[in-house]
């Protein structure tokens, strides 16, 4: 454990500096298979956009005039914010329903949530032909009030400032700044509550994107409920996103994870798989009552109604009763395996929505190239680099120091 | 726990309540359709297929010129470089021509779908693209029920294209550049409810010619640019599921309830806090 807080102890400016130098330096081994795979497929994707910047988006994506959006979209934006919902469910149910069980958890989703706030929405910029007008509906000379494009991106930019505001705590820390540490521990109520508003409505509103193409999605997936399926899908998908990923910080930043918290962890394990149960026993529910009112019977039987059947029922359906079956016999394995598949779930009926189910109808089908998936491993290695250099300096999956925990 | 999954379901509640609410209001009308917009009328009928308007449309607008008549496939799409295209199709009465551009909707979703404003319905009727404003999302192409924007995937400085309805001949009191030239007569400019007389009109006199049919009258809320054909216009490979109702109105439920949740989210939240703050127990199972 770090024990000098440079802010506090030494004023003069230099140790800070000092202290900053250290902590951009590599910290742990350079070669691990994480490292080998990941270098390589950055440096290509690097060159890959340089390549877009250059050339054009056709230059290298698969994307057509009738499907404009593609993997990007479908993958990064849409599929990474959902899983990124894990952050704003957390919050409410720690901060909003004080459970307090679940608080040494928080930190560590609030940084996953804002990072993939930053990187696969941050994608959007990849994927606009005219980056340099981005500034337009921010500054407010031109409101497009009327898109929910428009609602969306504002949406994602508050959301990230407000995400900022309950992660900061843990950079104070870092930093070992007391006084800001204690306004910024007073902001977190607010920010929190904003950000739960927020995120109902942008998590809602990438559903809602998509409601204008209603003759171009399959009419298995578009109702004009896509926005409340959404909504509800975000919350599973994001605790299934945060079961799965402490198994893996559990393992790679074991030293970094108290006793306690090690623990604690089985419990948090069960008490989230039930409240997956339950909000994908609410969505399949949904789901079933949109398909019974659109009466699309006849569609069931056709080479898209089996990839429809095989979403709801392996993908929605099996994972659901694995989750209840898991917790009633306390089996955090197979709550694991639920997560997982779960996650396979969120991610086929996004692209269902977004890609596959979109123009399934055109002549030329749009199959994203291999540069595209290049482009999006970037976003996500790059992603987790980042994500480990923070884990590696703050105090996220590690107690807060002592001066820290009165302001709490 | 019960009791957090009773909030959390009250939350739910509101968030659905909130869209509902928002969908009955969509109904409420935008008063757009009763200005006098300016359209085209074309008439399957008296096009004779020979492709002038293509030619005149590249040169009003500066686009590659179209390849020699004879050469081009029966059946072509709109692309970055056409912004009309006339089609063939074997019909039911033989060869029938079909032209394609924007059909300039009363309502366009691809001005609601933008985000910058740079797709603009003007007051003349025209819907026009404005580079300067435009960030290249690609939201409109997406939104547009006929696929009419089409996007320069090859360009580093990418423009969207599609028919404006040669907005800057109509600001000088000219025509559209197709309009004005076709040797057939096979388009009429004037505003919306002339153009809706005159198709009434031929499809009276000229019943036997003319399936009792006037596309665009309705289709997606109405649009300004209007077809008469001598068959069913599913022969003409006109997309025939396109909704009478305006795209729009389909996002207008959802971003009406956004005010609505804005207001009752974070006080609905900041009350539960209240409520379980002294109660530190709720988290045990
Ligand atoms: S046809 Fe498409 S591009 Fe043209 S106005 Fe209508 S929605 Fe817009
Ligand atoms: S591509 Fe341009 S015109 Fe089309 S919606 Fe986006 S900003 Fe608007």
């Amino acid at each position: 454990m770090r024990e000098n807080y440079p802010l506090t102890t030494d004023n003069d400016g230099k140790s800070v500096w000092k202290f900053l130098r250290d902590e951009f330096k590599p910290k742990g081994k350079l070669f691990t298979p994480f490292n080998i795979i990941s270098v390589p497929v950055i440096i290509l994707g690097i060159i890959l956009i340089v390549i877009r910047f250059w050339k054009g988006i056709g230059a290298i994506t698969n994307l057509t005039q009738e499907v404009p959006w593609g993997l990007w979209i479908g993958f990064d934006v849409v599929t990474g914010v959902a899983f990124a919902g894990g952050a704003y469910v957390l919050t409410f149910m720690v901060y909003i329903l004080n459970m307090k069980k679940y608080h040494s958890i928080v930190r560590v989703t609030v940084l996953n949530g804002f990072l993939a706030y930053v990187f696969y929405a941050g994608a959007l910029l990849l994927d606009l032909g005219r980056p340099w007008n981005v500034i337009n509906p921010i500054i407010g000379n031109n409101f497009g009030v009327n898109s929910v494009l428009f609602l969306v991106a504002w949406h994602f930019l508050l959301y990230m400032i407000a995400q900022l505001i309950e992660f900061s705590p843990a950079i104070a820390e870092w930093l070992g700044a007391r006084r800001i540490h204690k306004i910024l521990s007073g902001m977190t109520i607010a920010a929190v509550i904003f950000g739960i508003t927020l995120s109902t409505l942008h998590q809602s509103g990438l559903g809602a994107l998509y409601l204008m193409a209603k003759e171009k999605i399959h009419p298995l997936w578009y109702s004009e409920f896509i926005p409340i399926m959404f909504f509800v899908s975000s919350i599973f998908a994001g605790l299934s996103m945060v079961i799965f990923e402490g198994t893996i910080t559990h393992k790679v930043f074991f030293k970094q994870i108290s006793e306690k918290n090690h623990h604690a962890q089985n419990g948090i394990i069960l008490g989230l798989s039930k409240i997956c149960a339950g909000t994908m026993f609410a969505y399949f529910f949904l789901q079933l009552l949109v398909f019974i009112h659109d009466k699309h019977w006849d569609l069931l039987n056709t080479p898209m109604g089996y990839w429809y059947l095989l979403e709801m029922l392996g993908f929605v359906f099996l994972p659901m009763i694995l989750f209840y079956y898991s917790y009633r016999r306390n089996n955090v394995l197979l709550i694991r395996i639920a997560a997982i598949v779960t996650m396979l779930g969120v991610i086929l009926n996004r692209l269902n929505v977004t890609v596959i189910g979109f123009r399934w109808d055109a002549a030329i089908r749009y199959v994203p190239s291999w540069m595209e998936f290049v482009v999006t491993l970037t976003v996500i290695f790059t992603e987790i680099w980042i994500f480990r250099w923070v884990i590696n300096r703050m105090p996220v999956l590690r107690d807060s120091p002592s001066w820290a925990k009165e302001d709490n | 726990m019960t009791i957090n999954r009773r909030k959390f379901f009250k939350v739910l509640g509101v968030t659905g309540a909130a869209l509902t609410i928002g969908r009955e209001l969509k109904a409420a009308p935008t008063g757009k359709a009763d200005i006098e917009f300016r359209g085209v009328l074309y008439d399957s009928a008296r096009c004779k297929g020979c492709h002038g308007c293509e030619y005149d449309c590249a040169d009003a607008n500066n686009l590659p010129v179209p390849e020699p008549a004879k050469n081009m496939a029966p059946v072509r799409k709109t692309s970055e470089t056409k912004r009309t295209v006339v089609n063939e199709y074997n019909t039911s009465k033989g060869k029938v021509f079909v032209k394609m551009q924007c059909m300039h909707c009363n309502e366009p979703a691809c001005v609601a779908a933008c985000l910058t404003q740079a797709m603009h319905k003007t007051q003349a009727g025209p819907v026009i693209w404005r580079g300067e404003k435009c960030m290249g999302c690609r939201y409109c192409m997406v939104s547009c029920p006929f696929d009419i924007p089409k996007f320069e995937f090859h360009s580093p400085n990418p423009k969207i294209q599609k028919c404006d309805m040669c907005y800057n001949r109509l600001k000088t009191g000219e025509m559209p550049a197709c309009a004005a030239n076709c040797p057939n007569d096979a388009l009429f400019y004037g505003t919306r409810r002339q153009l809706m007389s005159e198709a009434r009109k031929r499809i009276v006199e000229n019943p036997k010619l003319y399936v009792d049919y006037l596309y665009g009258e309705h289709e997606a809320g109405g649009t300004c640019w209007m077809y008469l054909s001598p068959v069913p216009f599913k022969e003409l490979g006109m997309k025939t599921n396109i909704q009478k109702a305006s795209y729009p109105a389909l996002t207008k439920g959802f971003l009406y309830g956004v005010p609505t949740i804005f207001v009752l989210f974070p006080a609905l939240l900041l009350g539960i806090q209240q409520a379980t703050k002294k109660d530190n127990e709720t988290g045990e199972e």
